[in-house]
């Protein structure tokens, strides 16, 4: 008699309620969204939270102020399409690489890379101040190009052929590729001492809204620059090879599957190689068109940690390249908030909770977690 | 230049890289990869430095370095244990999390004036040792004497005791461990949190001993990351990983004195003349991490050895797998 009353004791259950865990066969269609605004909500009350315990007073009133002036004005929104300018190139090229699951954390160091190569064009110089414009930013572009894929090339390399972790040597690119800079800025570069370059001449220059206020006295003031373009352009074409041609298919067979994808006689070290070097060259045009559109010169503070928020840009839009450009606008909006409040680490902890929120809330993709009551017995 | 000085300090600064990657040694033997050292470093590094100066104590300070980067830890063992999440990604919002989270609680710290720091001392009779006891028993923070034990402790638990044995099988072969009778889930638990503690010890000993003061991000400055690169050439032994940290450690500081000096052994010293020269001399930790990633990655595929099998992959019960 006993024995059976210790093991009845034993399983009672502890919780009122039991929950039950079981694989999801199908995902409703609504819910990815659903989870992905849900992400962001719990990212952004908890960020108020923590706000607030740091000395903040009305954290909540703050994000509505900075929200009514960012998108209740031409020039808030355009400050906000400025900021996401760069941030759809590097999310495009974390997408890209994400997709062949190869961990692409060095955008930041291909940003900035593509920078220097974009800035060394006017500076070496390459190209005379009087280069009409239409041959100085095509050219510019290419420098950026080249210099962020060679960036990407060497963690892909090393990968590929030595099998060598890519998410810390692209991390080590990144500080080996702000050295690199800091030599120039405060060395070669430097305007009688100052840690920044001269200023760039106008006709290496992207175009902005605000050079043509004089036909168009709308525009005066605004930011808005040509790199606005290279985004959606440069989304529209990762898509095409992602989803239409054959290359991409290998590449996400190769990122689903790879043993799949050697069955199938892909090139998988050739395909890690480019798709680094693909991802990289993004980055960099990213950093050509900061420094041209926006900074107009080489310096050391060009980036507000873009590259590390192209990584959260491209998981919280599945790696679709098209709602990268979507979801780019949202983080622009976010750094400048940051920016607003005056705390430096507020909008990177808002994006490690979106994160975080994130990967937790795949569980619920996957699986279907019911909560059942407890009968007494 | 002198070099006791630079291998003084230069197992001083090792020991930082050598408490992180220990704890990363221990979180991946059980199975658990966890890339976000940075992040717990930093929180550790800001708790500790904040503690000690608003209490005056830096052993308080201490303790909650490890209990905030601890308790941070279980945010990541719970998303890659329980929720089966990918983790890396895991490991990267990590870092993101400790990151900001130690710069916004951090606001204001750097001006925030003198601080109480570990204690330093000589050991009576090894500091008498001629050359060896001048390095790394004279004058030394009470944290690397810790360290001095803490790699052979480590060592001895992992290969020679029951526990350290279990923490092996469920990095390798969690159903098997399940099967005997071993809770895969608590032991990845408890390596996770080890782990994170053990990275914010590694912050704290940043803050109140090694170089003191709160720099923003800019305390670690990617020590996290290289700890995480030493583990993978440390191969998870945690011998090795002591011998490849001090060697960063007195790494880091040579390159610190290189620009002191007017001459190098015969010839005039460039990095004197140059001063913007330095700049690729900060470089070197960086690409030396990558060579070292390079030696280690292909010394695992030539003995095909190393890596805990299970290393990064969640664990369900009754599911195929490793």
């Amino acid at each position: 008699m006993a024995t059976t009353e210790r093991i009845d004791a034993r399983r009672r259950p502890a919780l009122p309620f039991k929950i039950q865990v079981e694989p999801r066969m199908e995902v409703p269609r609504w819910l990815p969204i659903t989870v992905s605004v849900a992400a962001v909500l719990i990212a952004l009350v908890l960020g108020a939270f923590a706000l607030r315990l740091a000395g903040e007073p009305h954290p909540f009133k703050a994000f509505a102020a900075i929200a009514k002036e960012l998108f209740g004005s031409w020039g808030g929104i355009t400050d906000v399409l400025v900021q996401a300018t760069p941030l759809i190139l590097v999310g495009l090229a974390c997408s890209v690489a994400f997709s062949m699951k190869l961990w692409n954390i060095g955008a930041e160091g291909q940003f900035f890379i593509g920078a220097f190569a974009a800035s060394a064009i006017v500076l070496t110089p390459v190209l005379s101040a009087e280069t009409p414009g239409w041959i100085f930013i095509p050219v510019m572009m290419i420098a950026g190009v080249v210099g962020g894929a060679l960036w990407g090339f060497v963690p892909g390399y090393l990968k590929a052929k030595f099998n060598v972790n890519e998410v810390i040597t692209t991390l080590m690119m990144n500080y080996i590729a702000i050295e690199w800079n800091n030599y120039f800025i405060f060395g070669v570069w430097s305007e009688g001492g100052f840690q920044m370059s001269p200023r760039f001449p106008r006709t290496a220059w992207l175009p902005r809204l605000a050079d043509y206020a004089r036909e168009i006295p709308e525009f005066s003031g605004l930011t808005l620059h040509l790199g606005l373009l290279f985004g959606p352009m440069a989304a529209v074409i990762v898509w095409w090879i992602l989803y239409r041609s054959k290359w991409g298919y290998e590449i996400r067979l190769a990122g689903d599957n790879p043993r799949a994808a050697r069955y199938a006689g892909t090139n998988i070290t050739r395909n890690m190689i480019l798709v680094m070097m693909l991802s990289g060259a993004l980055a960099g045009l990213a950093g050509m068109a900061q420094i041209g559109g926006v900074v107009r010169r080489m310096q050391g503070s060009i980036s507000s940690g873009y590259g590390f928020t192209g990584i959260i840009i491209a998981w919280l839009a599945k790696l679709n390249p098209l709602i990268v450009v979507v979801v780019s606008i949202l983080f622009g909006a976010l750094i400048l908030a940051g920016r607003e409040i005056g705390r430096s680490g507020i909008s990177m902890l808002i994006q490690g909770i979106i994160l975080f929120a994130l990967i937790a809330s795949e569980f619920l993709l996957r699986n279907r977690v019911r909560i059942t009551r407890v009968r007494e017995a | 230049m002198n070099w006791t000085i630079i291998l003084h300090a230069g197992i001083a600064s090792g020991t930082v890289l050598l408490f992180a990657t220990v704890g990363e040694v221990l979180a991946e033997r059980a199975g658990i990869l966890n890339l976000g050292l940075e992040g717990m470093m930093l929180i550790g590094a800001m708790s500790a430095y904040s503690m000690a100066i608003n209490y005056g104590n830096p052993w308080l300070g201490l303790v909650a370095g490890m209990a905030a980067a601890g308790l941070l830890s279980l945010v990541h063992g719970f998303v890659s244990i329980h929720l089966r999440a990918d983790q890396v990604v895991s490991g990267l919002s990590l870092t993101f999390l400790g990151t900001g989270l130690s710069l916004v609680f951090g606001e204001g710290l750097s001006k925030a004036g003198a601080v109480a720091l570990l204690p330093k001392f000589t050991l009576p009779v090894l500091s008498s040792i001629p050359f060896l006891g001048d390095i790394f028993f004279t004058n030394q923070s009470v944290m690397v004497y810790v360290g001095f034990l803490l790699a052979p402790a480590a060592w001895y638990y992992i290969n020679r005791t029951r526990p350290g044995m279990h923490m092996r099988a469920v990095g390798e072969y969690p159903a098997a461990a399940d099967s005997m009778g071993i809770n895969v889930y608590g032991v990845r638990y408890l390596y996770t949190c080890i782990g994170g503690m053990l990275a914010g010890l590694a912050g704290a000993t940043i803050s109140l001993a090694v170089s003191p003061g709160w720099f923003s991000h800019m305390t670690t400055s990617g020590q996290g990351w290289i700890a995480v690169g030493l583990t993978i050439f440390a191969q998870w032994d945690p011998l090795r990983a002591a011998a490849g940290s001090y060697a960063f450690g007195a790494l880091r500081r040579l390159i610190l004195d290189l620009q002191g000096p007017t001459k190098l052994l015969l010839w005039d010293n460039p990095f004197y003349y140059n001063p913007y020269w330095g700049f690729f001399l900060k470089m070197i930790p960086y690409a030396f991490t990558i060579a070292v990633l390079v030696i280690g990655s292909r010394e695992a595929m030539r003995k095909r050895l190393g890596t805990p099998a299970a290393l990064g992959v969640p664990y369900t019960r009754g599911q195929r797998g490793v």
